[in-house]
C-alpha cells in the first residue's frame, strides 16, 4: 500500500545550522508514529515541515501520494494539535472549531454538522459556547483536538500535546488519544520527549538526534533491541547499566571480560551474525537483573553494597556499588533492603545488549 | 502540480511585503534619504532655497563663529548636564520612596507624572507665569516683607537657562521616576530578603546591589534624557522665546530660525548636522555597549 | 537581527496585557509573625507605631514633593478665575476673591492671534482635525508593520526595521527640510493632510516597535494554528491578532493622542496660520507682543490646551504609564 506520508531526502538549515539532514521517512496509512528525542533533536522541526509551517531547504514531502513540499499548510489535508493548545482566545470553542472550515468556504450547515460530530466524539458538547479562558487544561486540549478533528483530515499532527498538563490528566488524555486513533484509524504523527507516551501510543517510534533518525522501530524492538548505545540509554528509567570491557571469541563461543570478571555470552542473539572480538559495551536494564535467591541461579552474578534505596511502591529502585562502579537494579516493591546492606545480583546475558566500543552500534 | 515546484522568491510572503511598503519608504526615503540630503546640502551656500553651489566647510566656519550658536551650545551643555544629573537623582529617589510599600502609591504616582502629559508649550507658559518677577514668586516673597529678594531667572541673562531647567525637570522627572520604579519592581524580591538576612542596611543595599542591577534601566534613562535634551525647543519658545536677547537660545531653535525665519538654509543644515553628530556621539557608544559586546 | 534593548523592557507583551491579578505582592517582610513560640519571649504580632520616624520621613517628603508638582496647576487655575485688577494687586498663590469665568470665555472665543479674533476654538478644532486621522492612520500602518515584522519576516525586513529604530534617534531638525520639499512636490505642504503624513512618519518607529514586540509575545503556535486553518496574512491580522490585542491598541492610542496633541514643532512648520494646531495658537496668543497682557486669559488658554492630554491621563491611569514606558524611546 502507498504510504500515507513519505519524506524524501528532507533537509532544513537556518544559515549554517543544519537542523534536519537528508532525512527519509515513510509513514503507513493509519499508522501511529511517535517522533521521540531530547530537546533540539529536530523532532518538532520535522513536524513543522510536514505541516508546512517551515519552508524546507531541500527534499520532498508527500502526503497521500501528493507532493505537498510547497503547498500551504491548509492545503495539505492535515490537522494539527499544539502543546499550548493555541486556541483563539476571543472565539468560543465552536468558533475555534469552525474557523478553519469558514476559511475553506464550507456551507454553514456542513460546518455545524461537523462541529457537532467532533464535539460528540470528544464529549465537549456542553463547552461549545464557552471561551477558552473558561476551560480547564484538559478541556482546552480536547477542544484543540476537536479543531483538528473537524477538518476530516487523513493526517493528524501532534506537537507535544500533553506536555502542559499535570501527570494525572496526561495519563487520562493519553488513553483518550489512543482510543481516538483506534476509532478514526487515520495517520497520526506525534512529537514528544516523554518516553512513556511514546511507548504506550506508538505503532512505531522514531528516535531522533541531531536532525537524523537513529532508529525507527516498534516500541518493543526499541526497548529490547536498541540499535545504538544512545538509544539504549535514552529509553528506560533508570537508565541501562553499562559495563566497559572486551569481547573475546574462542571456538564459536563468546565471552565478555569486565573488571577482572569474565562470563559467557551464551544465548545472546547478535545483530548481524558473529562479530569480531574487541572492545565493547555490555548493557543490562535494571529490570532485567535479579537479586537474592534468584541471583544464585543466574548465569552471571555480582556482589555489591546498597548505596541508595528509592521505594516507588510498585517497585523499589536500588543503587548499589561493585568496586568503584555504580549500578541500578529494579526490585520488588516489598523488598526490604537498606543502605549499606550487602547485595547479590545476577542476570542472564541473553537479555543483555552489546555495543561496539567505537561506533556504539549494536553487536 | 504547482505545489511541487518552489514558487518564485519575491512572490512568497507577498502580502507582508506590500504591507511593509510604508515602513520601507519611511526608513529609506525619509530617514536615510532625508538625513543624507541635509548633510549634503550643509556644504552649500543655500539661502532662501536649496542650491547646489558647494562651498566646503564655509557654513560650519560661520556657524562656529556665530555668538548665537555658541550661546546655544553653552546653554545646551548647562541644561543637559543639570537635567541629566537631577532627573536621575530625583527620579530614582522618588521611585525608591514610592517603592517602600506605602499607601496611596497610585495617588502619589499620578501626581508626580501628570506634568508629563502636558506639552512643553503648556509647561513653559505655566512656569513663565510663576517665574514672572512682577507677579510670581519674587513678587510674593517681597510682599511678605523680604524687599531685597531676587528671583527673576527668565529676565536675567546670566541664569535664564536655569529657569528653563526648573520647568524641564518639573515636566520630565515623572517619566524617569516611572522607569526607575519599573526597574525596582523588576528586582527579585529574594535579593531584598537575602540582604535583610545578611543584615545589610537599606541604603547600602540600594547603592551596592540594587543600582548595579538596574544598569540597563539607568542606561535607558540616560539615553532618553539625552535625546530629549538635544531636541529641547518648544519649552524655550514658550518660556522665553530665546531671550532676554539671545541668552536662552538652543541649537534646535537656531536651526528653526535659520531655516524658516532668516532664510539661511545652509546655516540651518549645518547646525542640524552638528546636532546629528552630537546624537551619534551619544548613541553609538551606547549601542556598542548594549549590543556590540554581546554579539558573539 | 535586532535584539530587544532594555528600552523595550517596559513595553507591553501579550502576557502582561492579559494578566489581571492584583498588584505586586508586598516587597519587604513586615516582620509581624516572627516570634519563636517554643521559648519564652516575644509572641504574636510585633507592635508597630503608625507614626514611626521612617513613615513621617517618607510621607512627609512625598507630600512636599507632590505639593510642588501640583503648584503650577493650582496657580494656573486660580489665575484663570481672577479678574485682571485682582491679579495686579494680589499674590498668585491666593485663591480668587471673586470667581469669574470671563477669562475662559475670552480664551476660547475671543482671544486674538494676528488678525483672527475667534479665540482658541479655531486651534482646538484644527487639532481635532489633525488628531483623528493622524491617530488612525499611524496606528493602522504601524500595527500592520509590526505584525508583518513579528510573524511574516521576509528577507530584509529586519534591516528596514533597524533603520526605522535608528531613525527614531535622529534629531527631527535633520529631516525637517527634506520633508518640506517632499510635501511641496506632492502639493501637500501647508495642509492638514501633509501634517497627518508627518505625524504618521514620525510615529512609526515607536509604534511599530510597540506592536512588533506585542505580536511577537503572542504564542507562535496560535499563528501556526491559524495557518493550518487556512487563514492568510489579512485574515490572521483581522480575525486573530487584532481582536486579542485591544490593550496594545489602547496604549498606542494614548501615546499618539498625547504626542500629537502636544506637538508644536511640526504644527508650526507644516501648516499655515489658518490651520495652526492648538499648541501653536496658544503660544501665539500668550507670547504676542501686542496689546495689554491678560494673564488670566493666558492661563485659561493654557489650561484649555492641556485639558485633552490631562483628561486622557487621568482616565487611562495605568495604561498611560505603560504607554509612556513603551513610548519613552520617542524622547
Amino acid at each position: 500500500m502507498e504510504p500515507s506520508i513519505s519524506i524524501k531526502n528532507l533537509s532544513l538549515s537556518f544559515g549554517s545550522l543544519d537542523v534536519l539532514k537528508d532525512l527519509n521517512l515513510d509513514v503507513g496509512q493509519g499508522e501511529f508514529l511517535v517522533l521521540l528525542g531530547s530537546s533540539g533533536c529536530g523532532k518538532s522541526t520535522l513536524l513543522n515541515c510536514i505541516a508546512g509551517l517551515l519552508d524546507v531547504t531541500g527534499g520532498q514531502i508527500f502526503i497521500g501520494g501528493r507532493n505537498v513540499t510547497w503547498a500551504e499548510p491548509s492545503q495539505r489535508g492535515i490537522g494539527m494539535v499544539f502543546q499550548s493548545y493555541a486556541l483563539y482566545p476571543q472565539m468560543t470553542v465552536a468558533g475555534n472549531l469552525s474557523f478553519g472550515l469558514k476559511n475553506a468556504g464550507l456551507p454553514k450547515a456542513e460546518i455545524e454538522e461537523r462541529v457537532n460530530r467532533a464535539a460528540k466524539v470528544l464529549q465537549i458538547e456542553p463547552l461549545l459556547s464557552r471561551k477558552p479562558a473558561a476551560l480547564s487544561g484538559g478541556q482546552r486540549q480536547r477542544a484543540a483536538i476537536g479543531r483538528a478533528l473537524v477538518r476530516d483530515a487523513n493526517v493528524f499532527l501532534f506537537d507535544e500535546p500533553l506536555s502542559n498538563l499535570d501527570a494525572k490528566l496526561r495519563a487520562d488524555l493519553r488513553v483518550e488519544i489512543k482510543q481516538l486513533h483506534q476509532k478514526l484509524s487515520n495517520t497520526m504523527i506525534y512529537v514528544t520527549h516523554d518516553q512513556i507516551e511514546a511507548m504506550t501510543l506508538a505503532d512505531r517510534i522514531a528516535i531522533m538526534r541531531g536532525g537524523q533518525i537513529l532508529q525507527l522501530a516498534s516500541p518493543n524492538e526499541i526497548y529490547n533491541r536498541p540499535a545504538s548505545k544512545y538509544v539504549a540509554e535514552f529509553i528506560g528509567s533508570p537508565t541501562m547499566n553499562f559495563f566497559e570491557g572486551d569481547l573475546e571469541e574462542t571456538g564459536g563461543t563468546y565471552r565478555f571480560t569486565t573488571g577482572g570478571k569474565t562470563f559467557s555470552l551464551d544465548g545472546y542473539a547478535f545483530q548481524d551474525g558473529p562479530p569480531a572480538a574487541g572492545a565493547a559495551w555490555f548493557g543490562i536494564r535494571p529490570e532485567h537483573m535479579v537479586s537474592g535467591a534468584e541471583a544464585e541461579a543466574s548465569p552471571v552474578r555480582f556482589d555489591g553494597h546498597v548505596e541508595l534505596v528509592e521505594p516507588l511502591g510498585s517497585d523499589t529502585l536500588v543503587r548499589f556499588t561493585i568496586g568503584d562502579r555504580t549500578l541500578w537494579v529494579r526490585m520488588d516493591g516489598q523488598a526490604t533492603v537498606r543502605h549499606g546492606d550487602a547485595i547479590s545480583v545476577g542476570f542472564d546475558p541473553a537479555r543483555a545488549n552489546l555495543f561496539d566500543k567505537t561506533t556504539e552500534s549494536r553487536l | 502540480m504547482s505545489a511541487a515546484t518552489r514558487p518564485a522568491r519575491w512572490h512568497r510572503n507577498i502580502s507582508a511585503k506590500v504591507a511593509a511598503i510604508p515602513m520601507i519608504i519611511t526608513a529609506v526615503v525619509v530617514f536615510i534619504g532625508g538625513t543624507a540630503w541635509t548633510v549634503l546640502y550643509s556644504f552649500t551656500n543655500s539661502k532662501l532655497l536649496p542650491r547646489e553651489k558647494f562651498v566646503g566647510l564655509a557654513q560650519y566656519e560661520r556657524l562656529w563663529s556665530s555668538s548665537k550658536w555658541l550661546i546655544s551650545i553653552e546653554n545646551l551643555a548647562i541644561y543637559g548636564a543639570f537635567s541629566l544629573v537631577f532627573s536621575l537623582l530625583i527620579g530614582f529617589m522618588l521611585a525608591a520612596l514610592l517603592d517602600q510599600k506605602i499607601r496611596f502609591e497610585d495617588t502619589f504616582r499620578t501626581i508626580l507624572l501628570y506634568p508629563f502629559a502636558l506639552s512643553f508649550i503648556v509647561t513653559g507658559l505655566a512656569w513663565q507665569w510663576i517665574l514672572n518677577p512682577d507677579f510670581g514668586i519674587q513678587h510674593v516673597v517681597r510682599s511678605l516683607g523680604w524687599e531685597s529678594f531676587n528671583f527673576d531667572p527668565l529676565y536675567n541673562p546670566e541664569i535664564v537657562i536655569y529657569g528653563i531647567l526648573i520647568a524641564g525637570l518639573w515636566q520630565g522627572t515623572g517619566l524617569i521616576m516611572c522607569l526607575m520604579l519599573a526597574g525596582l519592581r523588576g528586582i527579585d524580591e529574594d535579593i531584598w530578603k537575602a540582604a535583610k538576612i545578611d543584615g545589610i542596611p537599606m541604603w547600602k543595599t540600594y547603592l551596592f546591589i540594587v543600582i548595579p542591577m538596574m544598569r540597563g534601566i539607568f542606561i535607558t534613562a540616560i539615553v532618553l534624557i539625552a535625546s530629549g535634551i538635544i531636541k529641547v525647543y518648544d519649552l524655550v519658545v514658550a518660556q522665553t522665546g530665546g531671550g532676554p536677547g539671545i541668552s536662552s537660545e538652543v541649537p534646535a531653535k537656531y536651526v528653526y530660525d535659520a531655516m524658516f525665519l532668516s532664510q539661511n538654509l545652509g546655516q540651518g543644515f549645518a547646525a542640524s548636522t552638528m546636532m546629528l553628530l552630537t546624537v551619534i556621539i551619544i548613541v553609538v557608544p551606547w549601542a556598542y555597549l548594549e549590543f556590540g559586546g554581546k554579539r558573539k | 537581527m535586532t535584539k530587544a534593548p532594555h528600552l523595550l523592557k517596559g513595553s507591553m507583551t501579550y502576557d502582561t496585557a492579559m494578566e489581571t491579578g492584583p498588584d505586586r505582592a508586598l516587597r519587604h517582610g513586615d516582620g509581624s509573625s516572627s516570634g519563636n513560640r517554643m521559648v519564652e519571649g516575644p509572641a504574636g504580632r510585633k507592635p508597630r507605631k503608625a507614626l514611626s520616624r521612617r513613615n513621617i520621613l517618607i510621607y512627609g517628603t512625598l507630600i512636599v514633593v507632590c505639593l510642588y508638582y501640583l503648584l503650577p496647576l493650582y496657580v494656573m487655575i486660580v489665575t484663570s478665575l481672577k479678574g485682571m485688577p485682582e491679579i495686579r494687586l494680589g499674590n498668585i498663590f491666593a485663591p480668587p476673591v471673586e470667581v469669574t469665568f470671563q477669562p475662559w470665555v475670552k480664551a476660547w472665543a475671543e482671544a486674538c492671534t494676528g488678525l483672527n479674533c475667534d479665540g482658541l476654538s479655531r486651534g482646538f478644532f484644527n487639532s481635532v482635525k489633525i488628531l483623528i486621522p493622524s491617530v488612525i492612520l499611524s496606528i493602522a500602518i504601524a500595527s500592520v508593520n509590526g505584525y508583518a515584522l513579528a510573524n511574516w519576516r521576509f528577507k530584509g525586513s529586519e534591516t528596514f526595521f533597524a533603520i526605522l529604530i535608528v531613525g527614531a534617534f535622529i534629531p527631527y531638525q535633520v529631516m525637517i527640510y527634506p520633508i518640506v520639499i517632499m510635501l511641496r512636490e506632492i502639493g501637500l505642504y501647508g495642509s492638514l493632510t501633509g501634517l497627518v503624513i508627518v505625524h504618521t512618519i514620525f510615529g512609526m518607529p515607536i509604534l511599530t516597535l510597540l506592536f512588533r514586540n506585542y505580536f511577537a509575545s503572542v504564542p507562535q503556535e496560535l499563528f501556526k494554528a491559524a495557518r493550518v486553518d487556512g487563514a492568510g496574512f489579512w485574515a490572521i491580522y483581522f480575525q486573530i491578532m487584532v481582536p486579542m490585542s485591544l490593550p496594545i491598541f489602547v496604549v498606542a492610542m494614548i501615546l499618539q493622542v498625547t504626542g500629537i496633541w502636544n506637538d508644536f514643532l511640526f504644527g508650526v512648520i507644516y501648516t499655515k496660520p489658518d490651520l495652526y494646531p492648538m499648541t501653536v495658537q496658544l503660544n501665539n496668543i500668550v507670547n504676542s507682543t501686542q496689546g495689554v497682557k491678560e494673564y488670566n486669559v493666558n492661563m485659561a488658554a493654557t489650561i484649555l490646551t492641556g485639558l485633552v492630554p490631562l483628561t486622557i491621563y487621568f482616565i487611562s491611569g495605568k495604561l498611560f504609564v505603560r504607554g509612556i514606558a513603551a513610548g519613552a524611546v520617542k524622547g
